[in-house]
């Protein structure tokens, strides 16, 4: 199973906590996907409300592992002022640290992120940057300090899957010992499974399970998806080729 | 004096952080602070100064993806 900043985690699947039609569906959800990380944000309360309290009730029911976001920030310092709130309410120094650039896109900004991660590096934390496939962002997030990366697959909430397998390959290519996270854009289980055969270490997303008809029934599907892709790049896939080989030996065919 | 809570304003007589969180019931709340986009840990929140004008930050756990 991955290993993030020395910590062994129970599955590959990073499950979010938004969006879900209830409380009951997304504890029904994690537990059928064996998740083994719950990622969570930090917002405003007003006084008496206590929806806080009630989520923090369930997530400390779900027996997994909190990784906080700094979610909706668009500059380092915001970002930074956030992880800093979130490391005291959520009680651990993992932080997915997001800065985002462009509204539309929920694009990465790469400059704040650098600027953030170094600064939350230097303070303790364990900076897991939600970024863009870039390998000269990947080289500058690990001089940083990051020690584990979250390329996306597609913007945030698209469902479009993996954009630039280009890309993405050769990220996992430069860098094949860091931990690496596919984050964002995916939709489908079959779309994790290809992030898992080609190394990736394991997925994060969160509408893909809770927007689906039954989100329990989809995160047991990206569970299985996900071991399926693990297994497969472990097993050596074979490499394509461009003419056909019989599999059936020729030798000894009947002359008919 | 008047401060800016959560992206309101309001009147209040409380002199410090800490008792501006008792003031709108988040006394035993889990919640974190920061006051002028700054983190204000929750040991220093009786020991930090309200000044009029200050903008204050309250937030608890939610869902995040």
């Amino acid at each position: 199973m991955p290993v993030f900043y020395g910590t062994e985690v129970a599955s590959p699947l990073m499950l979010g906590t938004a969006q879900y039609p209830s409380p009951a569906v997304l504890a029904e959800a994690f537990r059928r996907s064996g998740a083994g990380v719950a990622t969570v944000s930090v917002r405003r309360e007003a006084g008496g409300e206590r929806a806080g309290r009630d989520f923090w009730r369930l997530i400390s029911g779900l027996g997994v592992r909190v990784l906080p976001n700094t979610a909706g920030c668009h500059s380092a310092r915001e970002a930074v002022t956030t992880a800093r709130m979130a490391r005291e309410l959520f009680e651990t120094d993992w932080i997915k640290l997001e800065v985002i650039g462009n509204a539309d896109t929920l694009q990465p900004d790469p400059f704040g992120l650098v600027e953030a991660a170094r600064l939350l590096v230097t303070e303790g934390f364990k900076v897991f940057p939600y970024m863009t496939e870039d390998l000269v962002l990947a080289d500058r997030l690990l001089q940083a300090g990051c020690e584990v990366l979250m390329p996306w697959g597609a913007p945030i909430g698209t469902g479009l899957g993996l954009l630039n397998p280009y890309g993405l390959r050769s990220l996992r290519a430069h860098f094949p010992d860091v931990p690496m996270v596919i984050d964002a854009g995916l939709g489908l289980p079959s779309q994790a499974a290809a992030a898992m055969e080609m190394g990736f270490d394991a997925v994060l997303l969160n509408t893909a399970v809770a927007k689906a008809g039954d989100p329990a029934a989809m995160a047991e599907g990206f569970a299985k998806a996900l071991e399926a892709g693990r297994l497969a790049h472990g097993a050596g896939p074979m490499p394509p080729r461009d003419m056909a080989a019989p599999s059936t030996p020729v030798i000894g065919k009947a002359f008919l | 004096m008047k401060i800016t809570v959560n992206g309101e304003t309001r009147e209040t007589a409380s002199e410090t952080l800490g008792a501006l969180l008792l003031e709108l019931g988040h006394g035993e709340a889990r919640v974190a602070t920061a006051v002028n986009e700054a983190f204000v840990p929750a040991a220093a929140r009786d020991g930090l100064r309200l000044a009029a004008g200050d903008r204050v930050e309250i937030v608890t756990p939610r869902q995040g993806g």
